[in-house]
């Protein structure tokens, strides 16, 4: 059925509005970045200003900013490396032995709010004189991938037919050999859009950075606040350290769109 | 006539298999693969979680202050009574925490709902719009702050500048006492509506078109199918997105202290439950109390989703 015209005038122009309203701040930011501070101080020039790389040259060269980059990148890349490992094993147990009470535990992770967490966790972290160090900020993002790839991996192998399983145990392959050789080939799709979709997340990780991370370990999320001065804000600085942050997620998340929100919508519709 | 007496040793396949099955470990790991693949993973959540919040509840119900260590006394429910008879700082936060909420989830969920019925059927330019609705999403989110803070800056900011362009006088937005909370609450909804429109149009387009058809036959209007027909199929999909996005406004944080920093304010203007938690721990160390309101918050936490679950099984029967 085709939609009568006036509602398709109706909704062309509703959704340019939309997708000015989500897309709009973003191109400030990153104009803003490309701003002197004199030309974000002068409301004159908020359109017609001679872009500067002045800013990105301070937060990649003084503010050390490849440096936090290359913390992100680690501790993201080892969180989600490391929660597969443990996720994706225990999603398929617990989707195919039913285990909702042991998934219910796993799950608590995403409900429980950080802050009660981060009192012992740093009491005892800093004893074993871990806090600062690499260990436990992956660790403590591994806390947020783990629940996240295990919630998307289930409903992955929940709509995954066993039949394949099945042929393959008559076959001879034992239990375990089915799931490394036919199963877990089969949902590489999933895995992708859990470790994708972690990556992000832990990219994205403030608080417990905040808390367990040191000077040498600090993540990009953390870094941004040097820009913030107790008398004055470099802006120019802020929105290019905010577009550095940023950027490099968006265009992940770009080019792997279907996998993003296949995972943010996962489990979504089964009611 | 040798391959009928030694057939494992004739396909490449078998030798494999057959050496599998015989080791005495991977027969023991077989039949323990149900606790072998998930007892890691569990383990690891638990340890993490059990002990903290064991402790968190044992602190509690100390006078723990300064260093956690063991120098803390017994105080019964002393911190309980003085936390839920402050109405300088838990009051107010409680009372931010549920309006922060109310108000993102209820603005979320109606612009949520209009984008995804817009974006339901197939269109031009499709594409375009969904990235639109994917960058906010992936933004990391105190980046998102720091961007929001610069358009809302009362001198230099875009939001006056174009406020003047038709005639209205500046804002205070952030910087303002009774501004600064709402303002905050317009980040989320800009960053997060568009995780219940990617909710809501999943489950849109797993409904089927056979009650629309029909309605549509009977002579039903457009509102009135979306009223009766629609709207009814999407409920669950609907909760779901409460109840997924209803758990993070309630623990929000991110945003609160990239725009307004410790203690949500020098007003505390913003400092819901979980600013004024972190707050408690990491500027004032004064742990007891603090444990004493993460108890609370946590259980608020749960009410809210066990309400919500119950009226979810109650809609599904």
């Amino acid at each position: 059925m085709k939609p009568s015209k006036p509602y398709r005038v109706f909704r062309n122009s509703a959704l340019v509005v939309v997708v000015f309203a989500l897309m709009a701040p973003l191109l400030w930011m990153i104009a803003a970045s490309f701003k002197t501070n004199v030309d974000i101080y002068d409301t004159a020039k908020a359109f017609a200003f001679s872009p500067s790389l002045k800013n990105y040259e301070t937060v990649l060269q003084q503010a050390n900013y490849l440096e936090f980059i290359g913390n992100s990148l680690w501790v993201a890349f080892a969180a989600t490396t490391l929660s597969l490992l443990l996720g994706v094993p225990a999603a398929y147990s617990m989707s195919r032995f039913s285990m909702k009470k042991s998934a219910l535990v796993v799950l608590m992770a995403r409900v429980i709010p950080g802050v009660s967490l981060l009192v012992p966790w740093y009491y005892v972290f800093s004893n074993l004189k871990m806090v600062g160090g690499f260990t436990v900020l992956i660790l403590s993002h591994m806390f947020v991938s783990l629940p996240l790839i295990v919630y998307i991996m289930m409903g992955y192998f929940d709509g995954l037919p066993t039949e394949l399983e099945e042929a393959a145990l008559v076959d001879g392959l034992t239990h375990i050999g089915a799931f490394r050789r036919i199963t877990l080939p089969l949902s590489v799709p999933g895995v992708a859009t859990a470790g994708i979709l972690s990556f992000i997340f832990s990219w994205n990780n403030f608080m417990f950075a905040l808390v367990l991370s040191g000077s040498d370990t600090k993540t990009l999320p953390v870094a941004i606040f040097d820009f913030v001065g107790y008398a004055s804000i470099d802006w120019g600085g802020l929105m290019a350290a905010a577009t550095v942050v940023t950027l490099p997620i968006m265009l992940i998340a770009l080019f792997v769109q279907k996998y993003v929100v296949s995972g943010l919508t996962a489990g979504a519709t089964k009611g | 006539m040798s391959a009928v007496l030694t057939p494992r040793t004739d396909s490449p396949e078998a030798p494999a298999a057959s050496v599998d099955t015989t080791s005495a470990w991977s027969r023991w790991a077989n039949d323990h693969r149900k606790w072998l693949f998930a007892a890691p993973a569990m383990a690891f959540v638990a340890v993490l979680i059990i002990f903290p919040v064991a402790w968190t509840g044992y602190l509690s119900l100390t006078d723990a202050e300064g260093s956690v260590r063991a120098e803390s006394e017994f105080i019964g429910f002393q911190n309980y009574l003085d936390v839920l008879t402050d109405t300088d700082r838990f009051w107010p936060a409680v009372w931010r925490t549920v309006l922060f909420t109310g108000v993102v989830l209820f603005f979320e969920v109606i612009l949520g709902m209009a984008i995804a019925l817009l974006l339901w059927r197939p269109f031009r330019g499709e594409k375009w719009v969904r990235v639109a609705i994917l960058l906010p999403l992936v933004a990391t989110p105190v980046a998102v702050g720091m961007m929001w803070r610069l358009i809302f800056d009362p001198n230099i900011g875009m939001a006056n500048q174009l406020l003047g362009w038709i005639g209205i006088g500046p804002q205070p937005w952030l910087a303002g006492q009774h501004s600064a909370l709402p303002t905050t609450m317009f980040i989320d909804i800009w960053q997060w509506t568009p995780m219940v429109v990617l909710i809501l149009l999943a489950g849109l387009t797993s409904l089927s078109d056979e009650p629309q058809e029909a309605a549509r036959i009977d002579g039903a209007s457009s509102w009135q199918r979306f009223r009766h027909v629609t709207l009814p199929l999407l409920m669950p999909t609907v909760i779901v997105a409460v109840l997924l996005r209803g758990i993070d406004a309630l623990k929000t944080f991110d945003i609160l202290y990239a725009t307004k920093g410790r203690g949500g304010g020098s007003f505390h203007e913003v400092e819901t439950l979980n600013v004024y938690a972190y707050g408690l721990s990491f500027d004032y160390n004064d742990y007891g109390v603090s444990s004493t309101v993460l108890i609370i918050f946590f259980l608020i936490i749960i009410g809210v989703m066990w309400a919500l679950t119950y009226r979810k099984k109650g809609l599904g029967r």
